[in-house]
């Protein structure tokens, strides 16, 4: 048996591995094309800032889906406990900002814990259908409680005050946009050190192998649990966004179709990668602004088909086939 | 007759008859998610389909109810082997994702067709003149074209159990059921198994969807509107079962009316809440193999 | 001084099927102990047993004198308890390098750190490393484990386990499916591990049993036949009879 090699004599795979987590240059595209939006579509800032909400909900989504495994259909859940938390607050006289993000952060969080408590002991069809039966709960009672939530009305006078009391909320959504990517690049920082970190390491070996995890003294309960609080967490604040920056709360920010609709701009992206939702959002919503107004059948048919096709054609989705790509133009000699 | 009697019959009459309709649609989305372990939450398309090939079949050509009924049941469950084999067919063994997404697909597709093709308003719905009006039961009446839903559905629900029972079809779906690879290597094709299987199970929403227009009206979004209590009959009962559905359907059934109109401003809540607990104590359904 | 690993009464029964029978075994310190018995006998069934993947009908399991039959799974891996299975169960999709270093985060008691980077730890990254070097598939670090041979996946199953540096180790079959090029190695390393493991493995290859075992059970449909030294063993009627046959007249 040769010596254990020293420090020294590292090959480079331990050095690859060293060295996985630095930042490269092109994940600061989406940044830099997102404040350039800011200038070159002043007239759109309304749907950018909405794309960059749906952004955040759909990370909160990849990191229980992409990397703990865990396939839900009621985020939507956490993402309305989030919107409503701020929006009551907002109602009720208390209309400044952060703290409303964190205020819905610590509810959907929460939430999250004692639904995760709960239904994070089960799998498979079982645990999805917990997912959408918590999500029809709190949806029911939203519907319910009409007099606290304004019901199908939506929810009135919500008054935001300032960001920072120095950044109104204005009519041509520049505040709003720009809040939203402030928020969603934090979000994104925390999101990225998480997924390289011991801990979303073992959310990824939690995915491919339940039984090895075990079987290597990890406590996979626990690790599901922490991340599916963490992502409602983030649902959460991507919805008191959407609140705050629309000052008005509506009924389906607890509906499937939020779920859905974000789990079908996550494969489109691909998932499991980080950085699929901002491809995958902008994408879907950009095609959404312009073809569904016009004619909603042909959007949602069109659509229907198209996912049919991406799950058996193109299952990893965009991000997926590039790596196909370049995998393929490195082999060429 | 006191009022709390009158109600709770009135809440056992009217449960019973949604209760057959949910255990109609939703048998054969337990079968199949049992046989086939895929995650189909498209199956709500089939009973929808159902309906307005009977309802277009009626008010649009004046066929007779019970061929219009036959009709629904036979097209869907042909339309069906269609769909199985160039869709569902593909992804069986895939990961639970791919199938979920699949089938939000395939809603998607059917709610555009539906708003396209017959508009975006319900399918008025209207029994023949010998199924309509009220039934006189000792002191109380009835609505007739319940009572015959709720006897309709136990002739077919007998029918079906004594199916599976007594032939050999039902016989190797509750081997295949029970263990796949040991049926297949007593020689059952269970490819050509699933796909009748689908076929029965999709042709059952049919009728189910036709035969319950008068309590789950027949509109494009129907396969998404009632998606969740379908996934909870089946969940609840067991996948694979087919008595387990049953049972869950009845609890379902008479639960949804009791509330409905004893606590309506609770709504669908507690129904959810009670799934949740049930759940919770018996992951695999109450009929269901752990 | 405690065994190791000690199971008493040790019964699994799935309805009218019993799959262990009142198994009763003593791992010391330091063992080098071999199960064997013919297909079906239970073997894996006791390894799931005892590592908790399955949950008994009735017995108790003692790791180093401290009854863990109630632990659940991964508890019992933090006290030492390791096994290896018999077909390779690997994260396939990840790196042989990553493969490892997930096992030594999980016993450096690092694994729940949410901050800092994962490849930030050279102790980590070192250890593993070191654990393929033993095994002699350091090139393939890299590499993703789907992309090798199953002989050479069988090696990092194996340094897996190494990576939890157990107290007990319960070998599966580690030689099951490799060719003879890996098998070597792997009988190498098996001989050269550290002398104060407990070491339980269950083969087949009566070559690898002798060679490796200085104690041997024997267990046939569920219940233990006979238990002693190998001589004993190769000099059992009872043993032949069921079990080795032809390879006893040696």
């Amino acid at each position: 048996m040769r010596a254990t090699a020293g420090r020294d004599a590292a090959p480079l795979a331990v050095e690859a591995m060293a060295r996985g987590h630095r930042l490269r240059a092109w994940e600061l595209a989406p940044w830099l094309i997102a404040v350039l939006a800011y200038f070159v579509f002043p007239s759109y800032l309304a749907l950018g800032s909405q794309i960059l909400i749906s952004i955040l909900f759909a990370l909160s989504i990849d990191l229980i889906l992409g990397y703990a495994g865990i396939v839900t259909l009621g985020q939507s859940a956490f993402f309305g406990a989030g919107a409503y938390t701020a929006g009551l607050l907002a109602a009720h006289g208390w209309g400044e900002p952060l703290t409303g993000l964190a205020a819905a952060a610590l509810v959907a969080a929460a939430l999250g814990f004692l639904s995760g408590a709960v239904i994070l002991r089960t799998k498979g069809l079982s645990l999805l259908m917990l997912t959408l039966v918590i999500a029809a709960m709190l949806q029911e009672a939203a519907n319910k409680a009409g007099g606290i939530t304004g019901g199908a009305d939506g929810l009135q006078g919500m008054e935001v005050w300032p960001v920072l009391g120095l950044f109104p909320f204005d009519l041509y959504d520049r505040t709003a946009y720009l809040y939203s990517l402030a928020v969603l690049f934090l979000a994104w920082l925390a999101a990225r050190r998480l997924v390289h970190s011991p801990f979303g390491r073992s959310l990824t070996g939690i995915r491919e192998n339940e039984a090895r995890m075990h079987a290597i003294g990890s406590p996979v309960f626990r690790r599901r649990l922490a991340i599916y609080t963490i992502a409602a967490a983030l649902a959460g604040i991507a919805g008191a966004l959407l609140a705050e920056t629309t000052q008005f709360v509506a009924l389906d920010v607890l509906g499937f179709e939020r779920s859905g609709s974000a789990l079908i701009m996550l494969i489109i992206g691909g998932v499991g990668r980080l950085y699929g939702p901002f491809i995958g959002v902008p994408l879907y919503m950009i095609a959404q602004d312009r073809f569904a107004q016009a004619d909603p059948v042909y959007w949602d048919f069109w659509i229907g088909l198209l996912i049919i096709i991406v799950v058996i054609f193109a299952r990893r989705g965009l991000l997926g086939l590039a790596e196909q790509l370049l995998q393929k133009a490195r082999r060429k000699p | 007759m006191n009022a709390a009697l009158s109600a709770a019959i009135s809440i056992g009459f009217h449960g019973l008859a949604y209760a057959m309709v949910l255990y109609l649609i939703s048998v054969g989305l337990s079968v199949t998610m049992g046989l086939m372990g895929f995650a189909n939450l498209a199956h709500g398309v089939f009973a929808a389909a159902g309906g307005f090939v009977m309802t277009r079949l009626m008010n649009g050509y004046d066929v007779p109810f019970p061929l219009a009924v036959a009709a629904a049941f036979v097209a869907v469950a042909a339309g069906s082997v269609v769909i199985e084999r160039l869709l569902y067919r593909r992804l069986y063994g895939a990961d639970e994702l791919s199938q979920v997404l699949m089938s939000v697909g395939l809603i998607f597709i059917s709610v555009a067709a539906a708003k396209y093709l017959w508009g975006p308003l319900a399918q008025p719905m209207t029994p023949p003149a010998y199924l309509s009006g009220q039934i006189e039961l000792g002191a109380r009446s009835f609505p007739a074209y319940r009572s015959f839903l709720i006897v309709a559905g136990a002739v077919v629900v007998t029918l079906l159990w004594l199916g599976l029972e007594r032939t050999r079809f039902g016989a190797r779906i509750r081997a295949a059921v029970d263990n796949r690879r040991m049926a297949q290597s007593v020689g059952i094709n269970t490819n050509r198994l699933f796909t009748w299987t689908f076929a029965l199970g999709s042709g059952l929403a049919a009728l189910g969807g036709a035969l319950g227009a008068d309590i789950l009206a027949i509109d494009p979004g129907y396969a998404l509107e009632h998606l969740v209590y379908f996934l909870i009959v089946v969940s609840v009962g067991g996948l694979g079962s087919i008595r387990g559905p049953f049972f869950a359907a009845l609890l379902l059934g008479i639960a949804d009316t009791g509330c409905k109109y004893l606590l309506p401003e609770f709504g669908a809540f507690f129904i959810y809440a009670l799934t949740l607990a049930l759940l919770l104590w018996r992951p695999q359904g109450l009929f269901g193999r752990a | 001084m405690s065994a190791a690993l000690e199971t008493h009464g040790l019964c699994k029964s799935f309805g009218a099927l019993t799959v262990a029978n009142a198994i009763d075994l003593r791992l010391e310190r330091g063992a080098r102990h071999a199960l064997i018995g013919p297909n079906g006998a239970g073997k894996t069934t006791f390894v799931n047993l005892v590592t908790g993947v399955l949950a008994p009908s009735a017995g108790r399991i003692l790791l180093e004198g401290a009854d863990v039959t109630a632990l659940p799974q991964a508890q019992r891996v933090k006290r030492g308890l390791t096994r290896t299975f018999q077909l390779n169960t690997l994260f396939r999709g990840l790196s042989v390098l990553e493969n490892v270093c997930l096992a030594v985060r999980e016993r450096l008691g690092l694994a729940g750190d949410m901050h800092r980077p994962a490849g930030s730890r050279r102790s980590v990254l070192d250890a593993a490393y070191a654990a393929l070097e033993r095994l002699g598939i350091a090139d393939e670090a890299p590499r993703l484990v789907r992309e090798l041979p199953y002989g050479r996946q069988r090696l990092v199953e194996l340094a897996v386990a190494l990576g939890l540096e157990p107290k007990v180790l319960l070998l599966d079959e580690p030689a099951a499916g490799v060719p003879s090029a890996e098998s070597g190695i792997i009988v190498e390393v098996i001989e050269s591990l550290p002398a104060e493991i407990a070491l339980l493995i269950i083969e087949h290859d009566m070559d690898l049993v002798f060679r490796l075992a200085r104690r041997i059970t024997v267990l046939v449909q569920g219940a233990v036949l006979v238990e002693g030294t190998p001589q004993e063993i190769a000099a059992d009627p009872r043993v032949r009879e069921v079990y080795l046959g032809e390879t006893a007249r040696r």
